[in-house]
Order: C-alpha cells, then sequence, then structure tokens
C-alpha cells in the first residue's frame, strides 16, 4: 500500500513522453522554481522538434528564422559530418532568449530527459535571460523575432531585385565585421518599433522610385556656389562623425559614400544581430551555471519529496554529471575549462559559503558567509554580473584547491611556459584575476577603432588597431577582413597597430598594399 | 502551462537554401574535385553521390584575429599535480597557444560531404556547355515498376499474402494447440446427447464435467487467435527499371606515344557524357574498351586509360577487333550497338582506305551510333576550325560521314567542343531507332 501511495505521488513513469506528461511535469517545475528558489521567468513556449530540424537550428546560429547566406550552410554540413560520424551528439534542448521564451525539445529524449531539459531551460536560461542585467539592457527579448522575419524578408527580397551576388558580397563584408559591430561602452540606440521601420523603408523606396537620373546630366549652375555648400555638408559629416567610433559597422553603415540604402540596411541587420548575441558571449559561464544549479536543485527537490522515481533520478544525473565533466589539462579530453562546471561549481560554493563557512571565507567573503540567504545572494549575482565580474567576485580559494587551478605564464618569443602561480595563499588573487581576465570578451578581442577619415580629401577611412601585451593580428585574415571593410568604405583605408603601453606606432597596413 | 507546439511534422530541410549558397560559392573548387573524380574514376562511376573534400578556396570567413605566435598570454588551466611556481614546462611542438581550444580549422582539413547525384552531375556538366533539355533528360531517372520479391512483415493491408498468412497461422495453431472447432462440436454434441438421458448423479457430474470442459478449450480458443497479427505476411515489391534493352558501348582510344595527358582527359570527358547518355536510355551498359597502336586489343578500364604503349599507328586494327567482338559477344539483334573513338588523327598512311571500307561495309550496318573525335591542340583549333582538310584519318572518315547519317565526327580542343558530338544522338532518339 505505501508503495501504491508513493507511486501516484510520481510524475511520471516510464521513459516514453506525452504532452500531459511534459505539461504536468513543467508546472510542478516551475512552481517549485518560483517559489522554492525565487526565479522569475518569461512565458515558456516549449517546441518539439527532430534531429534534422535541430541540425538546422545550429547551422543557423540557433534561431528559429534566420536569413540565407551560404556561411549557414557551411556550417550545417560541417554540423552535419560530425554528427554522422558520431563524433558528436546533438544538444538536448536549444533555448532563444526571447518573449515568450522559446525552449527546443527534441523528440528522441526520454521523459526523464525532457524534464531535466524543461528545469534547466525553461526555468534556469529563462531565468537569466529576463533578469539578468545585460541582457535586459542589450537586448530586446520581445523584438528579436519579429525583427529577424523581418530581416529574413527583407533579405529575400534584396537578392530578387539586386541578385544573389551582390548581397552575399555585402553579406560577406559585414560578417567579418561581426565582432567589431558590437557596441562595448555605451548602450546601443534602441531598435526601433516596426512601425517606424516600416516608415523609414516606404521612404527610401520612394526615394528610389522618384530619383530620376535626369538631374544628374543638368549642367552645373554657376560653378561657385557648389564647393561651398560641398564644404558645408562635409564639416557638417565631420562633426556628426563622433570619432573615435569601436562599432566599426555601426560606422560604416551611417558614414560610408557607397552604400546604397539597401546595403546600409543589410548591415543593420548584421549589426543588429551581432549585438543580440553579445551579451550570451559575455555570461557563458553564468547562463550555464544558472541553468545547470537550477536544474541540480530542483530535480534533487522532486526526488526527495518522492515525485522522481530512482530509475529516472539515475539517468538525470548521469546526464548530468557528463554535462558538468572537467577533464584535466593533461587529459586528451581536454578543450578549456567547461563552462557549466565552472559555473556550477561557484555558484554551489557560494551556497556552501553561506550556510557552512570556514574561517578562510569568512575572510575572503565577509559579506556572504554565514549569512544563510543563498538564494538572495545568487538571484543578486545572476542579475547583476557578468562572467568576468562574477569570477572577480566569487571565486573562493577553497574552489581553487579543488580545482587545482594554476596559471601559466606564456611568452610567444620564450621555448617555455612558466609557472606563475598555483593553488597556494600566493597564487589565489592572481589566478582569481587571471581567470577572470580571460572571460573579459572586451580584453581578449582585438581593440580596433575608427580614429580618422579624411573626408575633404580622400576619404581615407584610419582604422586603430591598440596592441595589448604585444599580441598582433594574424597577418592573412587581417589582410583579408581590411578588403572586406574597404569594399563598404569604398576607398582606402590603412590599419595601423599602435602599442597601448608605449603609444608607439608598430606597424601599419593600407589597402592599396593588399 | 506552457505553451506547447509539436513542429516534428514542420518541413526539414530549412536550410536547403543555404546549402545551394554554399555550393555555388564553391563551385569551383567542387568542379574541380568532380573533374579529379572523372579522372581517377572507372567512366560509369560518375552517375551516383559522391563524398567531395570541403572546398578551400572562397569558403573562408576572415575575422580580425589574434596571432598566436606574437605577445604575452597567461592561461588558467586546471588539475595541477607537480608544478610549483617557477616551474619550466617545454612548450609542445608547432608553437600553438598551450589553452588554445582546438579550433575548427584542424579539423576540418579531413572533413568531406556529400553531394547528391543531381549535383555531381550539374557540376559535371558545366563545361561541357549542354542545352537544358538534354541535362534534364541525363538527370532524370528510369521509370520504375514494382516486381514481386519476396514476403515482408509490414506493409499495406492491399498487399497481404493471403496463402503465407494462413500457412503461418496454422503452423501457430498447431504449435500452440488452440482445440478445433470439430472438438468443441464434439462436447457440444455429447452434452446433448447426455442431456436427452435421464438425470442421474452420474450423467450430471458428466455434464458439469464436460461443460468445464467446453468453457476450457472456449477460453483456450479466445486466446489463441485464428489469425495474429504476427501471422500475417504481406507482398514485397522491389522497384526495377523499366526494362528497356541492352547496349554494349565500344570505346576505342589511339594510345600511341602521341596521346598525352591532356587528351586522354579529353576523351575521357567524351566516353563519359556517352555512357551517361546511354545508360539513361538502356537498363543494361556493357562497355568495351578497346585501345589500339599499331595492333589492337581489349582491355580493362584501367589499363585503357592509365597505361601507355608505344608503336605506330594502325587503326584499322581496332575496327576490326570491334567487328570481331560484336561477331563473338553482342549479335546486333539482341544489342544496341554503340561506339565512341577517340584518336588525335594519326594513322599509317594507306591504312584510312581499309578503315573507309571496315566501317561502310560492316560497322555502320550494326552500330546504331558511331562517334568520333579528333583531339586537337587549342593552337591548332582556328586553324582546323571547319576545313575539310586534316590528318588522313580525318579525310577517310569524312567519307563515311556523309554517307551515315548515324555517324558524327568533330575536332575538339577543349570539354565545351564535346557536346555537338552528341547532338544528333539527343536530338533524334526516336529516329535513330529505326536505323539500327
Amino acid at each position: 500500500m505505501v508503495s501504491q501511495a508513493r507511486k501516484s505521488e510520481l510524475l511520471f513513469s516510464g521513459s516514453d513522453w506525452n504532452f500531459a506528461k511534459l505539461s504536468r511535469v513543467y508546472d510542478e517545475i516551475e512552481a517549485l522554481g518560483t517559489e522554492e528558489l525565487g526565479l522569475d521567468i518569461y512565458p515558456v513556449q516549449m517546441e518539439v522538434i527532430s534531429s534534422e530540424q535541430m541540425l538546422d537550428a545550429y547551422s543557423s546560429v540557433g534561431m528559429p528564422l534566420m536569413y540565407r547566406h551560404w556561411s549557414f550552410g557551411k556550417r550545417f554540413l560541417y554540423d552535419e559530418f560530425l554528427y554522422r560520424k558520431g563524433a558528436r551528439g546533438l544538444a538536448y534542448e536549444l533555448v532563444i532568449n526571447s518573449n515568450p521564451c522559446i525552449v527546443y525539445l527534441m523528440e528522441e529524449n526520454t521523459m526523464a530527459l525532457q524534464a531535466l531539459v524543461t528545469a534547466h531551460a525553461a526555468l534556469g536560461h529563462n531565468h537569466f535571460f529576463k533578469n539578468n542585467h545585460l541582457f535586459r539592457q542589450w537586448t530586446d527579448a520581445g523584438g528579436i523575432l519579429s525583427y529577424l522575419d523581418f530581416a529574413k524578408s527583407y533579405i529575400a527580397r534584396c537578392e530578387e531585385r539586386h541578385g544573389l551576388a551582390a548581397v552575399e558580397a555585402i553579406l560577406d563584408s559585414a560578417h567579418a565585421l561581426m565582432e567589431q559591430g558590437v557596441f562595448r561602452y555605451h548602450r546601443p540606440p534602441k531598435l526601433s518599433s516596426e512601425q517606424q521601420r516600416e516608415g523609414l523603408r516606404e521612404r527610401l523606396e520612394y526615394e528610389e522610385r522618384s530619383f530620376s537620373d535626369l538631374w544628374r546630366t543638368l549642367p552645373p549652375s554657376q560653378g561657385k556656389t557648389k564647393p561651398e555648400a560641398g564644404d558645408e555638408i562635409l564639416a557638417e559629416r565631420k562633426k556628426s562623425l563622433k570619432l573615435p567610433e569601436e562599432n566599426l559597422l555601426y560606422f560604416l553603415e551611417k558614414n560610408s559614400l557607397v552604400l546604397e540604402p539597401w546595403q546600409r540596411e543589410i548591415v543593420r541587420i548584421v549589426r543588429v544581430i551581432a549585438q543580440y548575441f553579445y551579451p550570451q558571449r559575455q555570461t557563458q559561464v553564468m547562463n550555464e551555471g544558472c541553468a545547470t544549479f537550477v536544474h541540480y536543485t530542483i530535480m534533487n527537490t522532486l526526488f526527495d519529496r518522492g515525485r522522481i522515481s530512482e530509475g529516472a533520478m539515475l539517468e538525470i544525473l548521469r546526464n548530468h554529471s557528463n554535462v558538468v565533466f572537467q577533464p584535466t589539462y593533461d587529459d586528451p579530453r581536454y578543450s578549456g575549462i567547461n563552462p557549466y562546471a565552472l559555473g556550477l561549481d561557484m555558484m554551489q560554493d557560494i551556497q556552501r559559503i553561506s550556510t557552512a563557512p570556514t574561517a578562510e571565507d569568512r575572510d575572503w567573503f565577509p559579506d556572504i558567509a554565514g549569512r544563510g540567504d543563498w538564494r538572495d545572494t545568487l538571484l543578486d549575482a545572476w542579475a547583476n554580473h557578468r562572467d568576468e565580474s562574477f569570477i572577480r567576485q566569487y571565486l573562493s580559494p577553497a574552489l581553487i584547491r579543488k580545482w587545482r587551478l594554476f596559471m601559466l605564464a606564456d611568452g610567444a618569443d620564450e621555448p617555455h611556459y612558466e609557472v606563475a602561480s598555483i593553488h597556494n595563499e600566493r597564487g589565489y588573487a592572481k589566478i582569481r584575476s587571471a581567470l577572470a581576465q580571460s572571460y573579459d570578451i572586451g580584453a581578449s578581442r582585438p581593440d580596433i577603432q575608427v580614429v580618422d577619415v579624411d573626408l575633404l580629401g580622400d576619404r581615407h577611412l584610419r582604422l586603430q588597431h591598440k596592441v595589448k601585451d604585444g599580441i598582433m593580428l594574424e597577418g592573412q585574415s587581417r589582410d583579408a577582413t581590411l578588403r572586406h571593410i574597404r569594399n563598404l568604405w569604398g576607398y582606402e583605408v590603412s590599419l595601423a597597430a599602435i602599442d597601448a603601453g608605449t603609444g608607439a606606432t608598430l606597424s601599419e597596413r593600407w589597402t592599396k598594399e593588399l | 502551462m506552457p505553451i506547447f507546439i509539436d513542429r516534428r511534422l514542420n518541413p526539414k530541410d530549412k536550410s536547403l537554401g543555404n546549402r545551394q549558397r554554399f555550393l555555388r560559392r564553391a563551385r569551383e573548387d567542387l568542379k574541380r574535385s568532380i573533374r579529379d573524380k572523372v579522372r581517377t574514376g572507372g567512366i560509369a562511376d560518375l552517375d551516383r553521390e559522391h563524398a567531395v573534400p570541403m572546398p578551400r578556396k572562397g569558403t573562408d570567413e576572415p575575422s580580425f584575429g589574434d596571432d598566436r605566435q606574437s605577445g604575452r598570454r597567461q592561461h588558467v588551466l586546471p588539475g595541477n599535480k607537480t608544478f610549483s611556481p617557477g616551474d619550466l614546462i617545454d612548450k609542445p611542438g608547432g608553437g600553438g597557444g598551450y589553452g588554445s581550444a582546438p579550433g575548427t580549422t584542424e579539423s576540418e582539413d579531413d572533413f568531406r560531404f556529400v553531394l547528391s547525384r543531381e549535383e555531381v552531375l550539374d557540376l559535371f556538366f558545366e563545361d561541357l556547355e549542354l542545352p537544358d533539355l538534354v541535362k534534364l533528360n541525363l538527370k532524370q531517372i528510369l521509370s520504375f515498376k514494382p516486381r514481386r520479391a519476396g514476403f515482408a512483415a509490414s506493409g499495406a493491408p492491399t498487399n497481404i499474402n493471403v496463402g503465407r498468412t494462413m500457412r503461418n497461422s496454422h503452423g501457430r495453431r498447431i504449435a500452440l494447440r488452440r482445440p478445433k472447432q470439430a472438438e468443441v462440436d464434439e462436447i457440444a454434441r455429447q452434452i446433448a446427447e447426455l442431456e436427452a438421458k435421464q438425470a442421474s448423479a452420474a450423467v450430471r457430474e458428466r455434464i458439469t464435467a464436460l461443460r468445464e470442459e467446453l468453457e476450457r478449450i472456449e477460453r483456450r480458443r479466445r486466446r489463441i487467435a485464428y489469425v495474429d497479427p504476427v501471422d500475417i505476411r504481406f507482398n514485397r515489391f522491389d522497384p526495377q527499371p523499366v526494362p528497356n534493352a541492352n547496349a554494349v558501348m565500344f570505346c576505342l582510344m589511339d594510345v600511341s606515344g602521341s596521346m598525352g595527358e591532356r587528351e586522354k582527359d579529353l576523351a575521357k570527358r567524351f566516353f563519359v557524357l556517352l555512357h551517361l547518355f546511354l545508360t539513361r536510355r538502356y537498363e543494361r551498359i556493357e562497355v568495351v574498351f578497346i585501345r589500339h597502336t599499331h595492333q589492337a586489343k581489349e582491355v580493362d578500364e584501367q589499363t585503357f586509360f592509365y597505361h601507355t604503349e608505344s608503336g605506330g599507328t594502325v587503326v584499322s586494327t581496332a575496327l576490326e577487333e570491334m567487328h570481331r567482338i560484336i561477331q563473338e559477344r553482342y549479335p546486333a539483334a539482341e544489342w544496341n550497338i554503340y561506339a565512341a573513338q577517340a584518336s588525335d588523327g594519326d594513322n599509317f598512311a594507306t591504312d584510312s582506305e581499309r578503315c573507309i571500307e571496315l566501317l561502310d561495309r560492316k560497322l555502320m550496318r550494326l552500330c546504331q551510333y558511331f562517334a568520333y573525335v579528333e583531339i586537337i591542340d587549342e593552337r591548332e583549333s582556328h586553324i582546323f576550325g571547319s576545313t575539310e582538310n586534316g590528318t588522313s584519318l580525318w579525310r577517310a572518315y569524312n567519307a563515311v560521314d556523309g554517307k551515315w547519317p548515324n555517324f558524327q565526327m568533330r575536332r575538339i580542343a577543349a570539354p565545351a567542343d564535346i557536346y555537338p558530338v552528341f547532338r544528333e544522338l539527343f536530338a533524334r532518339q526516336p529516329a535513330l531507332r529505326k536505323s539500327a
């Protein structure tokens, strides 16, 4: 009779899933997540897809809608090759930062996996997307899907009107600059609403339609007045350039003299998408850590309450431990630090410090040690940090010892690595700071800015690369990318490498040398 | 409760457009891959899927990236076992950064993907400049007709094979000892008989026992179905290409020293194209390779294309060999005979007369089609162009050309010149039939 009663409490049994079970499990998990962990989420839309569709989604950078470009086709072939060869499995889920939050579930998953994935994506990622300040400030979850829809149809229309090759050329060039197409320092201008965009497009179309080539053939009236007017326009333009500018795509979109309106719009689309993904790249550890922490906590709570059978729980734990597996540096499977593992360990460490701190923890974390309110601490961290600041703030000596982290100094011209710090008293702070630094996208990506344009003369566009720690740009890809910039700018482009410390010019590359 | 959407039935090939764009982008590289396939593979191999290496040119996506060979970095790694501060560790070879994640660039080297048959043919046709209608014709697959091929455990209800199903059901009933209807009837009859008699205690007991027995039997009959789903067998059908006819294709080639790589490459494409055409029209095609110098020999494909031999050039020997093989193995009544000959036009001076005679008297009566290509230097192409003059073989064949409509000849200097040789073949398909 006891087993009978227990059985009726189980949320599901057996490995097959159906929509009724999914819905029951979701409701339970959502209740747990919001009440126990205090999560705050967007409404959820769950979509069941097959493995082919998952591969499709992979190739379009995980978005349900995407414009067409050959590079996605290449991506698809590559992913398909790895998958067919068995070299890589597919993700169990895919989640999109949108409102409502779209979660893709694979049809092959067992019911236990669907439950895990629901807790991970529909609760964990969803909460993070909705609450983290980077996502709140820099992306527009409500508008992204309609924006992508617009982007897709707009580019398709451009392909019809201007030909595939012309559109491809612009997309290629814009893609090359995606890394340099985000605002790092100030907030991006808000996405204009659908209506405004529509209005703008209509106006441009009207201008295109009503443009008459006849006017151009009119003889110049009184040769003198024109240069003056030109001077004024150019001066005005230079004032509005607001140099230096770190967002190359934005600069080119607004100021290039050779781009047609539709080309500008395409550059803008690429830039908006780059900006949309920028926060995700800055919060890998936190985002995955948050989702993993949430699913681990919720699944264990459900199991403790007898809502999940032991068999299902074993399956969940097996998958969980695969996900958070961290090989050591000398393991052939090592391919960098696993963000799932680091994120989860750090968040569980915060939980430990709040509830059972050691003397060391009290020294290092006086604000949170022993306060017992780990939920609030975590909610606060999830809302206000990115990877870099999160690690800088919360990586504890205990965790550094657990992971046995060590730091190598690597000079390109030296034949050896030098072990600079290990997990001891003298090394904790240095390791923490170096690890945090390695997650700072702004510092680890090349810093390239537009510094000058001679609009009155030869329209030569000057770029500057601030060289930090002597790290130069790779020559071949630099030249190829410069060619792309030239395509978008239309005139001479040069890139100077300036040492960030001394200000000395290390090298300069001109497009005419290419 | 969340919103659920089942997308499994949505169309799958969402990225097809991206694939097409990618293939177009990498066209030149892919074409080279296919050209290599033609060069190294058999002439019948082209007509299917092919795995090709990832094209490198034109498909890289550059962006500004750090030079791994410069500057000072710090790496944080997990799993320290023996290191103390100040230890020096030798860098692994290659000079790459230690903590660098394996990028996609290295692993893409051995990355191959599969081009469908259609895509392969598209790439192959590209420099041949075939008219669209012909391309379509070549790409079409034969019509298929289902043919009985054994039995299957699953299928459409209309295809149930009753005999097979009942045989299985019978065997199963015997194996599981399903009570027969006769046994039921027998017991029922006994009960009826007993009930008609006087009702003594013994009889009543017997009736009860019989009734129990009857019930047991009937229960058993219910449990063991007369026809169970496991018994059911379906007729299985295999798609079979509609039998058309048999064809044999003779490839004749001069392999004397004057035929270099370029000549052989062009000749091979010429043979591949004819073969493709024939595979569309005939169910079964045999290919015979005859090579000749001053004597001719039937060889396998490998030898045909890749072995060189020295010697003079006597074309008629190849024609004689071909005639002999036809007589021996391919009676013209049963086989459609196609011949393709490639040469650089050299021939032993007095032999050309003999060639005319052989073709005119014997071979052209047997052949559906005889195509001759003379491979010339690209520099010569504008000199000879369309003049009647030329090598001795050319002049000789010219005489045949006028007489036989199913004889085609052409000088080729580039891949694009090949197609016109076959123009007649592709244009007048029905008419050709009757000339056989």
